[in-house]
């Protein structure tokens, strides 16, 4: 069965694949991507990763996504061959960076809360008792989020009709501002069983929850990223611990099946490559429905007998998983990633009016133009991209600095050549809650070790022993990358305009969110609105890549 | 983990894991020695069986090197000591507890990792030794997605 319904599912992601043709009118192309029948009688609607983008975006999906070459490791034309997408189709614009900028001028704008609502409302029409599950990273990744510390984005979540959230990003603004908003995230319900406190290891928030929509009752596990207090200022959260606690997942699974749930599904932040690992590890999940990672993956991969999805990013998709559940549990199910396109969508007049409102008190500063781009300006990818170009070369600048590093978020919109950069285009890069920028003395040894630890964090062959960000981006520098290599022992070759890094001389390297507590330093959307103002007009960029070594043409590098 | 910690605090209440008295017997060695092997010989084994009945429970990735927290168990009949050893860290013999017939072989502690290094852990039963490894990853931090 499961076979079979994989198969099927692969027909209708190249169904989608075919929509918006010559001569269809926007309704007529909005039927054929959101008229989904109903099947079943549990129906669970799945966003993630919004990074609080309240407004559609562009968002240029990843060019080098190095791995197995096994879904969620497919980029551009494999992708698109992978789930029979066809090229220069809405989905493959949704899916891939193909032809990114033509496309995405083409196929307009995606996500936002206004058209998220909209097609939430009419998934609700056709399935009764819908659950919608948040994955989080929903409060930050905006100058509102930032300001209102996550409250403009609750209101959007209520409005949508969230009913239950776990988090990463969100724990940045401080357990105190946490413990506050859980409060008034209510009547969603926040789960996250992997977080305890550090003495005791009792939980903080509640780990599940049994509704029973339908009269099935069906049981969702809430995990938080496992790794939040490494890889953000553990002192603002001080007295939690995560981690993936794959022991106590069991334990849960176990716990909610012996009250009856008939359905486990795990709201994941953990990332796509520890939930296929972790689902292979544990007995009695239907489903991890994912985030983190940022991938958009058209169809589950199936492992054992639960489903593994990852629901992209920024809005541009909601998950739908139908499923048909007997007295004995899951007898099958649909799946299907839906891409937001606002064109298609028409905004919702309550939450349009929400947002307008939640924006007022900063739209006019948040419109100011700084600079025109002549460049394609993304981040997502391994390795740098333009956006990243443009930060690390303001930070060289305005520090006088030889190097410059960047963190490997995986959040940040695009922009298109021709467009106006705008404070809110600079925050939407950069609006984190440490974001002040550092100068450092490093010596070419401190420098490579700096790199080949976050090469760890994203190269280990153990999913369980990365974080799920792409590499630190680098500006100054270049080096080799061998990512099959052991830790430790994959950067080579670094070089400073062409000559070799001296392994025991002082480098002055400019940066930003530093993770220690305590550290001065001007926020960097100051230092880049200052540059870019400077600039007035961005000249096209080439993205940067390090030297790879030993990567075939299989490992989800086009 | 609430049951086994409660067992825990009744069998030192009892004097059961007579704490005091491996105090009283500090092997200054085997604490001492830079090496995980100079340490497992000072503390007098020779070698040890890998068995899935040891069992060490740790973060994959430490969220404080300062204080990882860990727990170690041993299923192995008999067990009556267990050896926890860091094998990077410049004195790798972090702990060894002694357990008197009826105390569960449990131990929760907190150590202190400066890199990324394997636990090791070793059961006592009988004479013989029994062990487990687990790595644990030390990371700088930062730039997590």
């Amino acid at each position: 069965m499961q076979r079979r319904e994989f198969l099927r599912l692969l027909a209708l992601a190249a169904a989608a694949g075919a929509g918006l043709r010559a001569g269809q009118s926007e309704a007529q192309a909005a039927d054929e991507l959101y008229e989904l029948a109903p099947f079943g009688n549990v129906s669970l609607l799945h966003i993630t990763d919004v990074h609080a983008q309240l407004l559609p975006v562009h968002f240029r999906e990843p060019s080098v996504n190095l791995g197995n070459g096994l879904p969620p490791h497919l980029v551009g034309e494999a992708f698109l061959k992978h789930y029979g997408i066809a090229p220069g189709s809405a989905a493959a614009h949704a899916f891939t960076h193909l032809d990114f900028e033509s496309a995405a001028r083409r196929y307009g704008r995606m996500g936002g809360y206004a058209h998220l609502a909209t097609l939430v409302k009419r998934l609700r029409a056709s399935r009764p008792h819908p659950l919608v599950l948040d994955g989080g990273d929903s409060w930050q990744g905006s100058a509102t989020a930032l300001w209102t510390q996550g409250a403009d984005m609750i209101g959007a979540q209520k409005g949508l009709g969230v009913h239950y959230m776990t988090a990463h990003w969100e724990f940045t603004y401080g357990a105190e501002r946490m413990l506050a908003a859980v409060k008034e995230l209510a009547p969603i319900q926040f789960l996250a069983h992997n977080v305890r406190t550090l003495d005791f290891e009792e939980p903080v928030f509640a780990p599940y929850a049994i509704p029973s929509p339908n009269g099935v009752p069906i049981a969702l596990i809430g995990q938080a990223f496992p790794y939040t207090p490494i890889a953000h200022p553990r002192h603002r959260f001080p007295d939690w611990s995560f981690g993936i606690q794959e022991t106590r997942v069991q334990k849960l699974i176990d716990e909610v099946r012996a009250k009856g749930a008939r359905v486990v599904v795990l709201l994941s932040h953990n990332g796509m490559d520890v939930d296929l690992k972790l689902a292979a590890r544990v007995r009695g999940l239907d489903a991890i429905l994912g985030g983190h990672t940022h991938d958009g993956v058209p169809a589950p991969v199936v492992v054992g007998k639960t489903l593994v999805t990852n629901a992209g990013s920024h809005g541009k998709f909601l998950g739908v998983l139908d499923l048909d559940v007997g007295a004995g549990g899951v007898r099958g199910y649909r799946y299907r990633l839906l891409p937001v396109f606002a064109n298609l969508l028409p905004p919702d007049a309550g939450m349009a009016a929400y947002i307008e409102r939640v924006r007022a008190p900063f739209a006019a500063r948040l419109g100011e133009r700084l600079a025109r781009s002549e460049a394609l300006l993304y981040r997502r990818g391994n390795f740098n991209g333009t956006m990243d170009e443009l930060i690390l070369r303001a930070l060289m600048a305005e520090k006088d600095a030889e190097i410059a590093f960047s963190p490997g978020f995986r959040w940040g919109t695009s922009i298109l050549p021709g467009e106006a950069i705008t404070l809110e285009d600079v925050m939407a890069q950069t609006a984190i809650t440490y974001p002040q920028v550092t100068v450092s003395e490093l010596t070419g040894a401190e420098i490579k070790a700096v790199l080949e630890d976050i090469a760890d964090n994203l190269f280990n062959a153990d999913p369980y022993l990365q974080q799920g960000g792409d590499m630190v981006r680098v500006g100054g520098l270049t080096y080799a990358l061998a990512p099959g290599a052991k830790s430790g022992s994959r950067i080579s070759d670094l070089r400073l305009s062409g000559k070799p890094l001296a392994a025991d001389r002082r480098y002055k390297v400019a940066g930003w969110a530093p993770v220690r507590e305590g550290v001065e330093g001007e926020p960097v959307w100051d230092l880049v609105t200052r540059w870019l103002r400077a600039q007035k007009t961005v000249p096209a960029i080439e993205a940067g890549r390090p030297r790879l070594i030993g990567v075939g043409s299989n490992l989800g590098v086009p | 983990m609430n049951r086994l910690r409660r067992t825990l605090l009744a069998a030192l209440a009892l004097g059961l894991a007579r704490p005091l008295a491996a105090l009283a017997a500090w092997n200054k060695d085997a604490f001492g020695a830079k090496t995980p092997g100079d340490a497992l010989k000072s503390l007098g084994v020779a070698g040890a069986t890998p068995s899935k009945e040891v069992v060490i429970d740790a973060p994959e990735i430490a969220e404080n090197g300062a204080v990882v927290p860990i727990e170690v168990s041993s299923a192995v009949p008999g067990t009556t000591a267990l050896i926890v050893v860091i094998e990077k860290n410049p004195f790798p013999l972090a702990s060894r507890f002694d357990f008197r017939d009826g105390a569960l072989p449990y131990a929760k502690l907190n150590v202190k990792m400066g890199e990324t290094s394997d636990i090791r852990v070793l059961a006592e039963a009988a004479g013989k030794y029994y062990s487990a490894t687990k790595e644990v990853k030390v990371t700088i931090g930062g730039c997590g997605g």
